[in-house]
């Protein structure tokens, strides 16, 4: 069983590699070598705080564009040509086949976020000459991006399991959306009344809680993470994410193949 | 045990936005395929043979009845480690190789890694591309894609094959080397089960057939069965150009060429026929009675319900 998620999982790899999706590391190089340089006048501190802030967000950005626009075709393209035909007439079930696509994606983001990574920390030196103590924190903040894109992930999954791309894609980004401002919403609801209270809330909680995972801007700033909010996060993408996958599996096990 | 055992199996798809509709592409099949045959499954366009397929792959569900595949349930992964597909029109990851596809495949249905490679080429080589296997799928043709398909279905060796239209798409040389192919499993022991509107193909290659039409099922049996079954028809020659009134009477449809006449007339037809000629004085050339094809039963099986009820 788990050999053929295996299989799966390392197929989806390589077609994303062959659709020169690793194609984006190029533009992201570019993007940060370009500010370390343009940074490079201003003080040290200034410039730190400049490839922190700019590197994650383009690391998480990136991400999340490459998690959406793979996520939503993942299930549907292939009804869509109907190279499931041969896949599923195998011993496959449906689950292991939706399981071995969350793991191909989720793998891609993470080879793409490790080698961004390694621009990151690269441009870290090149700025400051040498690494710091705080620098740790960023690998924290490396470790919450890539929760959110498991969580996107299973998300675009799941809508890819019933609903055309475009709409998946349009569903998906709203989220993200939303969910990287769920503080606010959250905040919006303790304060709202009667049936907006309600409302406010049901949305607050159903949306992915990017807020709490996005922790650019305080390691920027040298600020630690506490070891709770990494357990939280922790916990909190991986029954989000499995509670999603559950959700495609449902929706996929019971669907006709057209 | 038979190969394959349909049990009332039914499809009713919904269609329209709008205003959603039933329409009814399965009704309640039953059908049983035995071990060891090459069995077609026959009808015209629309008929539901790739419903019938996808509904036995597990690919839709359906609407009522239940089937068996080799004694199992057809959500059973160990009967699916035992058959083939191959779908009407295949297509498949263009961005693999023929045989990293192949490869992939292999590993999905449990062909141990030891034997893959040489199992791909053997089989990449059965069905006569033995030279493009390195090549990307994107730059394949209809043909070799088609050809790819019938690969990916006999790779995992399997006892059971299914296949939605196995000739379409290929040359002549294709369209035989797949009937020899056919033939060669069934020789090696597999049941092949195929689709197909070619009647020739299936009047060569069949064990049995079955005849399916606006999702009902219209016969099944031997070709020859089904073939005498439709009422015989001889033809008569006779020298000259007259075709006498009462010969048209008996239901005669009459040729003129040149100084010889062609008259095809029912069977039974035949005694009176002769008689008439004899009175007539007409010198009689030959009598040879016509054999039914395939196609006479199809098409007699393609009229409405009632008239073919009428008839027989
Ligand atoms: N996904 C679908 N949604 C709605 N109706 C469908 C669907 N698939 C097939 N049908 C209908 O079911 C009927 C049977 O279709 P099917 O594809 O099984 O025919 P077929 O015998 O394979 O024909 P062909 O020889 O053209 O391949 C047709 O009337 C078709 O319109
Ligand atoms: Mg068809």
């Amino acid at each position: 069983m788990s050999t053929r998620i295996g299989h799966i999982a390392a197929n989806t790899f390589r077609e994303a590699v062959r659709d020169r999706v690793l194609y984006n590391l190029i533009a992201f190089a570019l993007l940060l070598s370009g500010a370390a340089i343009l940074v490079g006048q201003i003080s040290i501190d200034i410039e730190r705080l400049v490839v922190i802030n700019l590197g994650l967000t383009a690391v998480s950005l990136f991400g999340i564009v490459i998690a959406i626009f793979i996520g939503i075709g993942l299930v549907s393209k292939e009804i869509e040509k109907r190279t499931l035909y041969t896949v599923l007439s195998r011993p496959v079930r449906r689950w292991e086949f939706i399981v071995g696509k969350f793991f191909g994606l989720a793998g891609t983001l993470f080879v793409n976020t490790f080698l961004m990574a390694i621009g990151v920390f690269g441009a870290l030196l090149y700025v400051s000459r040498h690494f710091q103590r705080a620098d740790a924190w960023v690998l924290v903040a490396l470790y919450f991006i890539i929760l959110e894109f498991v969580i996107i992930t299973a998300l675009a999954l799941l809508f890819s399991s019933f609903s055309s791309p475009l709409l998946s894609a349009v569903f998906a980004f709203a989220l993200f959306v939303i969910g990287s401002f769920s503080e606010d919403l959250r905040g919006f609801a303790a304060i709202a009344h009667g049936v907006t209270h309600w409302l406010a809330t049901g949305a607050a909680y159903l949306v992915p809680n990017f807020s709490a995972l996005n922790v650019i801007s305080s390691v920027a700033h040298q600020q630690p993470i506490s070891g709770h909010l990494i357990l939280y996060n922790t916990a909190y993408a991986l029954i989000y994410a499995t509670m999603a996958l559950c959700g495609a599996v449902v929706i996929f096990e019971h669907r006709d193949l057209k | 045990m038979p190969a394959i055992e349909i049990l009332g199996l039914e499809k009713t798809y919904t269609v329209g936005f709008w205003r959603k509709r039933p329409k009814q592409a399965l009704k309640s099949l039953h059908l049983t395929v035995e071990e060891g045959e090459i069995f077609g499954f026959l009808g015209p366009n629309g008929a539901g043979k790739t419903t019938t397929l996808k509904l036995l792959m597990g690919l839709v569900f359906p609407s009522a009845g239940s089937a068996r595949i080799l004694g199992m349930t057809i959500d059973d992964p160990r009967m699916k480690a035992q058959i083939g597909f191959l779908p009407e029109q295949p297509y498949f990851y263009d961005y693999l190789t023929a045989r990293e596809l192949l490869d992939y495949y292999g590993q999905l249905s449990g062909v141990d890694a030891s034997i893959r490679s040489r199992r791909v080429d053997a089989v990449l080589h059965r069905v006569g591309l033995p030279d493009v296997g390195d090549v990307q799928l994107r730059k394949f043709s209809k043909g070799m894609l088609q050809r790819v398909g019938i690969a990916q279905a006999i790779l995992h060796d399997p006892k059971l094959v299914f296949f939605d239209e196995p000739m379409s798409g290929l040359d002549p040389m294709g369209r035989r080397e797949v009937r020899d192919l056919m033939e060669q499993l069934k020789h090696e022991g597999k049941t092949v089960f195929f689709s197909t509107h070619i009647l020739s193909d299936a009047e060569a290659l069949c064990d049995r057939v079955a005849i399916i039409h606006q999702g009902e099922l219209r016969g099944v049996g031997a070709v020859a069965d089904l073939t005498s079954s439709v009422h015989g028809q001889v033809e008569l020659v006779w020298q000259g150009t007259a075709v006498p009134a009462s010969m048209r009477g008996l239901g005669a449809e009459c040729h003129v060429t040149g100084d010889t006449v062609r008259a095809v007339l029912p069977e039974d037809k035949q005694d009176a026929a002769i008689e008439i000629l004899r009175r007539e004085r007409l010198r009689l050339i030959s009598v040879t009675p016509v054999r039914a094809s395939l196609e006479d039963y199809f098409v007699q099986k393609l009229q409405p319900a009632v008239s073919v009820g009428a008839r027989s």
